[in-house]
C-alpha cells in the first residue's frame, strides 16, 4: 500500500550521515584549553611574523571580554572553550608537491567523501585546496594559476609567502573585535585558504576548497580571504564534512572577500557538517562570519546550501561600500531532526546607486527549526539604492519551525525596497500526485523541493548544482507531512 | 483490463462505495455518471490507490492482477493513469522536467534505463502537437498559474506521453469551455486503442457528446444502478437525478 506519514517519518529516521567516517591519520593535537599562551604556541607552530602574533593576540584579549552572542533563535549547550583543542593537523606536515606524496589514508578519505584529486577533476577545470583539521594538506592546480598571476595557496603560505597582501586585507573587512566567534577565530584559526586574483584576469577555473573536521575533541577555525583586484573575476566554492561524534564538534570560520573596482567574486558553499543524531545527540556547531566589501562597480554573490550541523549561525553579507557595487545573497538551508539554523544575510548600502538581492528558501522537516535573519540597511548617502527580498519557507510535517526576522533600516528617501515572504506545506496531495504518475514518494519529495530551491540552485556552479540536489535529496529523504 | 467486484470503501470511517461491480474491457470506454456526492471520484481514487481510503471488502483485478496490495506508484507502473479533477501545482517543477521523471521512474520499474534525450524530445514534440500545446508551455511550472482548461490539457499530455492501459478521466470536462473540450475530448479520442482502456467520470452529459462511450453507469449512494448504452446518458440528461433517485 501507499505509504502513511508514520512510515515515511520511519524511514527518515532512520537516514544515516554519509559522511560519517573517522580516518585514523597521525596527528598532532595541541593540549586542550585556550590562553595567550597557546596562541603564542598556534603562531610559532605556523613560523608566523612578529605581527601576525600580536595580531592574533590582540584577537583574544578582545575575545576574552566578549560574550557569547544568545541573540539568535537557537538553543544549545553552550560549548566549553577551555575544553577545546585549538590545535590539530595530520602530522605529515610539509605541503606535498603532487598528489602521489599524499597519505594513503587521506586520499581514501577524500574518495570516501567523492572529492576526487585526480585527472577526471583536472578536466573539469576544478583547482582544490583541502584542509582536513586545521590544516591545508592539498593544493591542485597551483601551477597553472600561477602562469596568470593568481595566487591560491593555503592561508599559512600566503603569510609566509604574500605577508603584504595578508597584512593589508586580514581583518579589513570583519575586525578581529566583530564578534565572539570572530574574534576568537582570528586568535587561533590555524589555516585556511588564500586567493588573489591580479588586475583584469578572469580566473580560467573554479577555485574549490574542501574542509573536513576528522579529530575528535578539536575546534576547526579556518579563515578565508579572497582579494578580487581590479576588473577581475572569480568564482569560489567551499564544501564542508565531518565525522559523526556524540559529542558537539565547533567550527567557527572567517571568511573575507575583497572586491575592488570593477571585479567580482560569486562565493558558493554547501555545507554538510555532521548535522547531529536523529535524537539530537552530536552534530557541528557552525558560527561563522562571512562577509565582503565591495568597491565601485563590483559584485559579490553569495550562494550557500546549507544542510548539514546541529546549529547554524551564519550571516553571509555585503558591505555595498563603492557606487554601483551589487551584493547577492542566494540561500537554501534544509534543517532536519533536532537541527537549528538561524541564518540570512547583511547588505549595507553605503554606495549610491547600490543593488542588492536576497533570495532565501528554508525547508524544514523533523523537529527542526530553521530561521531566516536579514538585515537590509540603506545609509543617508546611498541615494537610489535598492533592495529586493524573497523568503520562502517549506515546511514538512508538523512538528518544525520556519521562522523570518527581516530588519529593514532605511535613511534615505530615494531608496526602493522590496519584500516577499511566503510559507507553504508540502502536502500529501502533491506527493499522491507525483506517486500516480510513477513517481515513488522518496523521490516525489525530492522533486518538489528541487523544485522550492530551484531559483537557488541554478546559481550554483554546474558541477556543484548537482551534488547540491543530491544532497537536498539525502538529507530529506522520505520526509513528508 | 479492469475487474471490480463488490468493492466496498470508506474514508475516515464514512463508507462510500458499497459494493461496486464493474468489468471493463480493453478497447472500450465506459462512462460513469451519478449525482454530487453518489462516490464518482471516491471510485477513481481507489483505483488509484489513494492511502486516504480504506478498501473494506470486494477485489480489483487488473490484467487479473490483485491491486489491493500495491502502492500509488505500483498501480502506475501497472499502467494505471488518473487524470485528476484538481491537479496540484508544483512550484519549480517544469511540465517538461516533471513528466521526463514519471516516464523514467515507469521506466526503472520496468527494468529499463532512462529514456535517451533526443527521443524523448521527439515524443514530447509528437504529443503535445496532438493536444495542439504551444513549446513555451511546456517549461511552465507544472499546474502554477495554469487556466483550468490548460491543467486539464496538461493531464490528457501526461496520458498520451505515458501511454497507459487503463486511464480514470475525473471530471476532465469541469472547468472547460468548449473549445477547451474539443481538443481535449479530440486529444483523447485519438489515445483510444484496441489495447486500452479509459474509464470517463462526469456529471453530465456533455463531454460525451465527443467523447462517446460503449457503456454507461450510473453511481449511486456507492452503487451502480443502472447500466447500458450511451443512449442512458441521453435519457439522464433529459429525465435529471431524480429520476435515478426514483428508480432506487
Amino acid at each position: 500500500m501507499a505509504y502513511t506519514e508514520e512510515e515515511l517519518k520511519k524511514e527518515l529516521e532512520t537516514k544515516e550521515y554519509e559522511y560519517g567516517f573517522y580516518t585514523d591519520i597521525d596527528s598532532e593535537t595541541f593540549p586542550i584549553g585556550l590562553s595567550e599562551e597557546i596562541v603564542e604556541r598556534i603562531s610559532a607552530k605556523k613560523n608566523e611574523p612578529e605581527w601576525m602574533t600580536q595580531w592574533r593576540l590582540e584577537a583574544f584579549r578582545a575575545w576574552k571580554k566578549m560574550d557569547e552572542p544568545d541573540w539568535a533563535n537557537v538553543h544549545y549547550k553552550k560549548p566549553d572553550f577551555q575544553a577545546i583543542s585549538y590545535y590539530s593537523a595530520p602530522l605529515k606536515k610539509d605541503k606535498y608537491e603532487s598528489i602521489d606524496e599524499v597519505d594513503p589514508e587521506l586520499l581514501a578519505t577524500f574518495e570516501k567523501l567523492g572529492i576526487s584529486l585526480d585527472e577526471q577533476k583536472k578536466l573539469a577545470g576544478v583547482a582544490v585546496d583541502i584542509v582536513v583539521d586545521s590544516v591545508s594538506v592539498a593544493t591542485t592546480f597551483k601551477k597553472t594559476l600561477g602562469e596568470k598571476g593568481i595566487i591560491f595557496c593555503s592561508i599559512s603560505e600566503a603569510i609566509q609567502d604574500h605577508p603584504e597582501l595578508v597584512k593589508k586585507y586580514i581583518g579589513s573587512v570583519v575586525p578581529v573585535k566583530d564578534n565572539f566567534y570572530a574574534a576568537l577565530n582570528s586568535a587561533v584559526f590555524s589555516d585556511g585558504s588564500f586567493c588573489y586574483i591580479p588586475k583584469g584576469v578572469r580566473c580560467p577555473m573554479e577555485l574549490s576548497t574542501y574542509f573536513r573536521i576528522n579529530q575528535a575533541g578539536t575546534g576547526q577555525f579556518e579563515r578565508t580571504l579572497v582579494i578580487a583586484d581590479e576588473s577581475s573575476y572569480v568564482s569560489y566554492l567551499e564544501g564542508c564534512t565531518a565525522p559523526s561524534r556524540d559529542e558537539n564538534q565547533l567550527h567557527a570560520a572567517v571568511v573575507e572577500l575583497v572586491a575592488l573596482d570593477h571585479s567580482e567574486i560569486k562565493y558558493s558553499t554547501v555545507q554538510n557538517w555532521y548535522p547531529g543524531g536523529k535524537d539530537g545527540v552530536g552534530g557541528v556547531y557552525n558560527f561563522v562570519t562571512k562577509r565582503g566589501i565591495c568597491h565601485t562597480h563590483s559584485k559579490i554573490s553569495w550562494t550557500q546550501v546549507e544542510t548539514g550541523s546541529a546549529v547554524t549561525w551564519k550571516y553571509p553579507s555585503c558591505i555595498l561600500k563603492g557606487d554601483y557595487s551589487i551584493g547577492e545573497f542566494y540561500s537554501i538551508a534544509l534543517t532536519n531532526n533536532y537541527q537549528q539554523a538561524d541564518t540570512g544575510t547583511k547588505m549595507v548600502h553605503l554606495g549610491k546607486n547600490t543593488k542588492s538581492t536576497i533570495i532565501s528558501k528554508g525547508i524544514s522537516a523533523g523537529k527542526s527549526q530553521n530561521s531566516y535573519r536579514g538585515l537590509v540597511q540603506v545609509h543617508p548617502r546611498a541615494t537610489n539604492a535598492r533592495n529586493f527580498s524573497q523568503c520562502d519557507s517549506l515546511l514538512m510535517g508538523n512538528d518544525c519551525g520556519a521562522h523570518t526576522f527581516p530588519y529593514i533600516e532605511v535613511r534615505n528617501n530615494s531608496a526602493q525596497i522590496e519584500h516577499e515572504a511566503t510559507t507553504s506545506k508540502i502536502g500529501e496531495d502533491q506527493v499522491f500526485y507525483c506517486n500516480q504518475r510513477g513517481i515513488d514518494p522518496e523521490k516525489a519529495i525530492a522533486l518538489i523541493v528541487n523544485g522550492f530551491s530551484k531559483e537557488v540552485l541554478n546559481k550554483l556552479p554546474m558541477e556543484f548544482a548537482v551534488e547540491a540536489q543530491k544532497l537536498l535529496e539525502i538529507s530529506l529523504e522520505g520526509s513528508v507531512g | 483490463m479492469i475487474t471490480i467486484e463488490n468493492l466496498h470503501a470508506q474514508v475516515e470511517g464514512k463508507k462510500i462505495l458499497n459494493g461496486i461491480d464493474l468489468d471493463v474491457k480493453s478497447g472500450e470506454v465506459h462512462a460513469i455518471m451519478g449525482p454530487n456526492g453518489s462516490g464518482k471520484s471516491t471510485l477513481s481514487s481507489v483505483i488509484a490507490g489513494h492511502h486516504d481510503y480504506e478498501v473494506t471488502e470486494g477485489t480489483m483485478l487488473l490484467e487479473g492482477e490483485d491491486l489491493s496490495e500495491m502502492s500509488a506508484e505500483e498501480r502506475a507502473h501497472k499502467g494505471i493513469f488518473l487524470s485528476f479533477q484538481y491537479p496540484v501545482e508544483i512550484p519549480g517543477v517544469s511540465v517538461t522536467n516533471f513528466i521526463k521523471t514519471a516516464i523514467n521512474a515507469n521506466r526503472k520499474a520496468h527494468g529499463l534505463e532512462n529514456m535517451p534525450a533526443n527521443e524523448m524530445l521527439k515524443k514530447i514534440r509528437e504529443k503535445s502537437a496532438l493536444l495542439e500545446i504551444d513549446s513555451r508551455f511546456l517549461s511552465r511550472s507544472l499546474n502554477e498559474g495554469f487556466s483550468g482548461g490548460e491543467k486539464k490539457r496538461n493531464e490528457i499530455f501526461q496520458m498520451a506521453m505515458l501511454e497507459p492501459k487503463l486511464s480514470i478521466l475525473d471530471e476532465t470536462d469541469s472547468g472547460l469551455d468548449i473549445d477547451a473540450l474539443k481538443i481535449v475530448a479530440n486529444g483523447v479520442n485519438k489515445l483510444r486503442s484496441k489495447d486500452n482502456a479509459i474509464i470517463v467520470i462526469t456529471h453530465y452529459q456533455r463531454l460525451l457528446e465527443y467523447i462517446v462511450p460503449d457503456f454507461v453507469h450510473v453511481l449511486f449512494d456507492g452503487k451502480i444502478v443502472k447500466s447500458g448504452t450511451k443512449d442512458l446518458a441521453l435519457e439522464l440528461e433529459a429525465k435529471g437525478y431524480d429520476w435515478i433517485k426514483e428508480l432506487v
